[in-house]
């Protein structure tokens, strides 16, 4: 049987740890407010942008730009986008776990086994795809709570550099994506090449009338990059949603947990001194009867 | 007969609604859209979006991007769009000063095409503020 006093120790410092779990979910769930606002007000940018695509490159052709070359797939670059820090729950074990199966799925499948290098965003990806034996091209950490369209352009640059050197046939790329508060769902998914997604017939027989500004190689050169770079901030944005979302879930359920165990601890603490006091009471009434007797 | 018009940047969809003509800076001059304009798509510059509708005019800073003109809407999709009177005209002199201050400290030739960039956005920033203050 435990002391009264470890036991009011041990009430002490889970109310510690409630306090700080507590004040944790508070800052998550401000964050989380704005991460949510900025994904949400990004989507409809990235949506009109990708459509404009498919129109664009259906119209142009796909051999006018490099960007949409497709070749036989022997490397593969992976972004894997995770968070920097710890404590968001199974987020980025989930992100891992469906990454790894989708490496093992696509060197099965195909000849000859294409090798995978990881372009890594986000510490823990890093982390966890090393040790799965993953070779890691690059690595960029600290975007930080508000990442900007200026810093992924960077991250973009290198990987649409890296695709044209041929250095990388394919560029897939893994976050998790924000669903709700609490669901956050895994995805890979191919950005380079470029598919032009597929067109109703009613609207792929008008495209031939489009005009393009100066040119259409010149609206195609910008346009293309650019897209690239889109697509891996939204990945980011949702990332940065997921991980506060889940931040703010896995603290209120630590709190709940630390208030649960407080009042077991209360009762196991009340009980022991009840116990206590009744040894002492039979203790004295005993002392008592045998003077008495 | 006006037509749909929505104005997007990756950081927000910055107007959307009913517009009777918009013109935008293209990458090679100034390009006016008016109702029924055939479907086009062209990448923009830096400089000062103007829509004109039933609700009057409305001014916007917008740098990069493209705009597509469709059969149901025109989209423009800038890097960065400003409404014009969102922009604080003293801070904009001030970013400007310290846009001109970059470019005279890089020397790399990629930060040096940033600094430049960033600097004519400043200049087209300031003088939207000055012009807007000038309309009253």
């Amino acid at each position: 049987m435990a002391t009264l006093r470890e036991v009011r120790r041990r009430i002490g410092s889970i109310r510690n740890i409630a306090q700080i779990t507590r004040a944790m979910q508070m800052v998550a769930a401000s964050r989380m407010r704005r991460a949510q606002e900025s994904i949400l007000l990004a989507r409809p940018y990235a949506d009109e942008l990708r459509d404009a695509l498919a129109r664009v490159t259906a119209a142009a052709g796909e051999d006018l730009d490099p960007l949409l070359a497709r070749r036989p797939v022997q490397r593969i670059g992976l972004i894997m986008v995770t968070t920097d820090r710890g404590l968001v729950g199974s987020l980025n074990s989930n992100a891992v776990r469906t990454v790894l199966r989708w490496i093992t799925g696509r060197l099965e499948g195909s000849q000859p086994t294409p090798e995978v290098a990881a372009i890594t965003i986000g510490r823990k990806g890093r982390d966890s795809l090393r040790r799965a034996g993953i070779p890691i091209a690059a690595h960029f950490a600290g975007l930080g709570y508000h990442p900007s369209f200026a810093e992924v352009t960077a991250i973009a640059r290198l990987v649409t550099d890296d695709f044209l050197a041929g250095t990388y046939d394919q560029i897939v790329i893994a976050y998790s994506a924000f669903q709700s508060t609490l669901v956050q769902r895994p995805v890979v998914r191919a950005i380079l090449p470029i598919e032009p997604s597929a067109l109703d017939a009613a609207e792929e027989a008008s495209n031939d009338e489009y005009l393009f500004e100066p040119s259409p190689q010149a609206v195609l050169s910008r346009l293309l990059p650019h897209a690239v770079a889109v697509d891996i901030y939204r990945a980011v944005l949702e990332n940065n949603a997921s991980e506060q979302s889940a931040q703010m879930i896995a603290m209120r359920s630590a709190t709940d947990n630390a208030h649960e165990l407080i009042d077991d601890l209360t009762l196991v603490y009340n009980k022991t001194r009840q116990a206590t006091i009744t040894r002492e009471m039979i203790e004295i009434a005993s002392g008592a009867e045998a003077l008495a007797g | 007969m006006p037509f749909q018009l929505e104005i997007v940047s990756p950081e927000r969809r910055a107007f959307t609604g009913p517009v009777d003509l918009v013109v935008v800076p293209a990458i090679d001059g100034e390009l006016g859209i008016l109702p029924n304009h055939a479907r086009l798509i062209s990448a923009l510059g830096t400089g000062e979006l103007r829509i004109k509708s039933a609700q009057g005019e409305l001014a916007l800073l917008i740098s990069g991007g493209f705009i597509e003109v469709r059969a149901d809407k025109v989209v423009v999709m800038a890097d960065l769009a400003e409404h014009s009177d969102e922009i604080d005209e003293a801070k904009a002199v001030e970013a400007r000063r310290r846009a001109e201050a970059d470019v005279d400290a890089v020397h790399e030739p990629i930060d040096l095409a940033r600094a430049r960039a960033a600097l004519q956005t400043a200049l087209m920033r300031e003088r939207i503020a000055v012009r807007r203050r000038n309309r009253g």
